[in-house]
């Protein structure tokens, strides 16, 4: 088979973007979950912007956040502070993910497995927190998707929906998670090339999920 | 850490033939079966659609002749066949069909990288086709919103299908967004990653170049129609206000407010912009293709014309504001959205030019999809010209929602990729089914089509000009609206209803030419790109045998001198034949 000639005049970041066979040096599924993670990106784009637009065009008051995400225990209330706790529950998640990648790399299982699904874990402790939150909102302050005591109807609507949105694609995490992490202690990807890069696509995905969350933090409970 | 590419370990990997009929022809997860799942139920969809457009003309040609065409039916056909043709039939058939079909086998792969991903697309495709058709038989009919789906009025009663309608309408494009993301993740990567040996990518075949734009585009336009969906949908069912001001429904104050309707239009044209590029990018791509191989010449410019596909793509963006100049929104974004919108003129005249001076002092032979192709340039560039007056926001103003929309739009996103697709079923016809279809028929079809579009979209500029309204069920006595128009309006609907029967003969000679048509050989155009290469005609599961192919060339060495052939497949060794590669400017 005569060697194949390519095009010399390429230089820079055209010829790393032009060569045959393959333009980025990752496997398929990597790739394919950047690709996915930037398209949900704009879904996550569209509903903040969507989210900022109704809160201008909200006749209503809009509730003041450090109020309506206050938590009291026993004292005056804190605000805030429940958020604060999940924030920190989901980045801490974030770490313990990354260990896991690092160790499935290394080969080792069993610390891998055991790392993913403290991810896992802390993935449902968010959203049981979540839970508690929704149910403060809902049963305590009356917020419902269509309507809210404290001001603004959009307030319900928005928080409900991304939030909800989000909840979804962190429940979808665990259980995606909990999938890789099983296979990673049975062996399956020793079967399949003994390659753990399932393990580092899972993280991808965790990543971007704690990521989008910080943008919610930063526009629900901080604006 | 370095990853060996597909084409490098192709004998380490196991090939499973599918064997039952059910793995082989229903649950298939080969990506020509795919996309011949796609071709048809997009054609079928749209076939309705056609029919649809049939019913409103008959209206709009003899008004009050038919007793079954009530304004409430006339507003659901409309809507229906605009969602249908746009996302159903053209986005479906170009990416789902074309993309499916051909970015395998023009790039050398074996199949898509994730080849259940791709399966599981067609079946979500086909469930949304069933919900959108199965607001037909619901109460209240399907939604008759337009095809814009504009809020308030989508929602409230007084509008066609506000029942169900509309709610399937959007559970509908939900379900085809994700089965397009699936899709369209397999296209991206398998362009990408899973190109043959030798195939850079600026040595893929422009058709290629097309689907991948488009389909990034429509992975990054899709979300903003999805979002909106959720939201209307959460609007009509569970009373919230994201696009509902405080309004006034049939004498009573709605719970409604706050929301804001111009919110929607953001958004959809967010999406509904790059979807007119999602559907012209692969017409763009697939129409240089058949005018090289037909002409036997290389396509004029290739760097360009890539070029040209990227900034189309990523102009198509930051120009959506343009289908708002007369909704109300700030009027100083009017003079950024038009100059943004009239700054696309130059790619796209660009690769208008380019496609012109391919065929400059070429070998053409006017088959069917080279007829067809030419046709297209003719529709294209009339469709383009008068999108230039409707980019500007003082043309804009009178002629908005009038019948020049109408032949604007019909003219660039209708008639011409369909045009292409019809060019470009006849060109791969031959390899998709190793029959060759019949030519004179083939070319009464290109004729009638195309001087019956002119008959149907030419007199509707007129209109246009006129002042006449699109959209209404009738014209009534206006003081502005000449006799003529009427008259016009007769000619047009009778050209229309030509035109409609006439795509019989397509789908006659498509489905005759399966039994009778004459064995077409492998390469019956000559091509050189690499579907035509295969081992197989039509090629089997896994395409190419034993071995990738290995890329040595562009895919346009056309009537290279000294070579005895006038073509030379792009996998040919250069000891064979002489390299004739466009080096670009600098060289």
């Amino acid at each position: 088979m005569s060697e194949v000639v390519l095009t010399e005049t390429e230089s820079g970041a055209v010829a790393d973007f032009s060569t045959d066979k393959q333009t980025f040096q990752v496997p398929w599924g990597k790739a394919m979950m950047w690709f996915f993670l930037l398209s949900d990106t704009f879904i996550f784009g569209s509903f903040l912007t969507g989210y900022m637009t109704v809160r201008m065009s909200a006749r209503d008051a809009w509730p003041v956040p450090s109020e309506v995400f206050a938590l009291s225990f026993g004292g005056d209330p804190i605000p805030l502070i429940l958020i604060a706790i999940m924030t920190f529950i989901l980045i801490s998640s974030s770490g313990t993910m990354a260990m896991a990648v690092k160790m499935g790399y290394r080969g080792e299982k069993n610390k891998a497995f055991w790392l993913m699904l403290a991810t896992a874990g802390f993935g449902l402790m968010f959203v049981s927190m979540q839970a508690f939150e929704w149910t403060k909102l809902i049963v305590d302050d009356g917020v419902r998707l269509w309507s809210n005591p404290m001001g603004a109807s959009q307030f319900g609507s928005t928080f409900f929906m991304i939030t909800g949105f989000h909840g979804l694609h962190v429940s979808a995490g665990v259980i995606y998670l909990i999938v890789v992490a099983r296979r990673v202690k049975s062996g399956f990807y020793d079967r399949t090339r003994g390659n753990y890069e399932m393990v580092e696509i899972a993280g991808l995905y965790w990543h971007f999920v704690d990521l989008v969350w910080v943008f919610i933090f930063a526009f629900f409970y901080l604006w | 850490m370095a990853y060996v590419a597909i084409a490098d370990r192709d004998h380490e990997i196991e090939h499973h033939d599918p064997t039952t009929f059910i793995t082989k022809y229903v649950w298939s997860q080969d990506h020509k079966v795919i996309a011949i799942q796609y071709g048809v139920t997009a054609l079928f969809v749209g076939l309705i659609a056609l029919i649809l457009s049939g019913m409103m003309r008959l209206q709009l040609g003899f008004p009050n002749s038919f007793s079954f065409i009530t304004p409430i039916e006339y507003y659901q056909f409309i809507t229906m066949h605009g969602m249908i043709m746009v996302i159903f039939l053209l986005t479906a058939l170009f990416l789902g069909g074309f993309g499916n079909y051909l970015i395998p086998l023009m790039i050398g792969a074996r199949d898509m990288v994730f080849p259940y991903m791709n399966m599981v697309s067609y079946w979500l495709y086909l469930v949304s086709v069933i919900i959108l058709l199965s607001s037909f038989f619901v109460t209240g009919g399907p939604t008759g919103a337009g095809w814009t789906l504009y809020p308030p009025q989508a929602i409230l009663p007084g509008t066609p299908g506000t029942d169900w309608g509309i709610v399937l309408m959007l559970g509908s494009l939900a379900v085809f967004i994700v089965a397009f993301t699936m899709g369209g993740l397999n296209y991206v990567t398998t362009i990408l990653q899973a190109r043959a040996r030798g195939m850079t990518l600026m040595r893929m075949p422009l058709s290629l170049w097309g689907i991948f734009v488009a389909t990034i585009l429509g992975l990054l336009a899709f979300p903003a129609l999805f979002v909106s969906a959720v939201m209307m949908t959460l609007d009509k069912v569970a009373g919230t206000s994201f696009f509902m001001p405080a309004i006034m429904s049939m004498g009573e104050t709605l719970s409604h407010e706050g929301g804001s309707p111009i919110l929607f239009q953001h958004l959809f044209w967010f999406f509904g912009h790059p979807e007119v590029y999602i559907v012209a990018l692969p017409a763009f791509g697939l129409v240089s293709d058949l005018l090289s191989t037909h002409a036997r010449r290389n396509i004029f410019g290739y760097r360009m014309m890539v070029w040209a596909i990227l900034a189309i793509g990523g102009l198509s963006f930051i120009v959506w504001a343009h289908h708002m100049y007369v909704s109300g929104m700030n009027p100083y974004f009017g003079f950024f959205f038009a100059t943004t919108t009239l700054i696309i003129a130059v790619p796209t005249a660009i690769k208008v030019y380019n496609w012109v001076l391919t065929l400059w002092k070429g070998d053409i032979h006017l088959n069917t999809p080279m007829l067809f192709a030419i046709g297209f340039i003719f529709t294209f560039t009339h469709g383009g010209l008068t999108g230039i007056f409707l980019g500007n926001v003082v043309v804009d103003l009178p002629l908005s929602d009038t019948y020049f929309v109408v032949a604007h739009f019909h003219m660039v996103m209708g008639v011409s990729p369909i045009l292409v697709v019809f060019g470009s079923i006849y060109h791969w016809y031959p390899k998709i089914t190793g029959k060759m279809y019949n030519e004179t028929l083939g070319k009464v079809h290109f004729w009638l089509t195309f001087l019956g579009t002119y008959a149907i979209y030419l007199p509707m500029h007129y209109l246009g000009f006129l002042g006449v309204p699109r959209r209404y069920f009738a014209m009534g006595d206006t003081e502005f609206i000449p006799e003529s128009a009427f008259v016009l309006n007769q000619s047009i609907t009778i050209s229309a209803l030509f035109v409609g029967v006439v795509q019989l003969l397509f789908l006659y000679n498509i489905i005759v030419s399966l039994k009778k048509g004459k064995p077409a050989g492998p390469n019956p155009w000559r091509a050189t790109t690499l579907e035509w290469q295969t081992p197989d005609t039509p090629p089997k599961h896994g395409n190419w045998g034993d071995n990738l192919p290995v890329v040595h060339r562009w895919a346009y060495d056309y009537s290279v001198p000294g070579y005895h052939e006038d073509f030379i497949p792009q996998n040919v060794s250069p000891d064979e034949a002489p390299v004739t590669e466009e080096h670009g400017p600098d060289t």
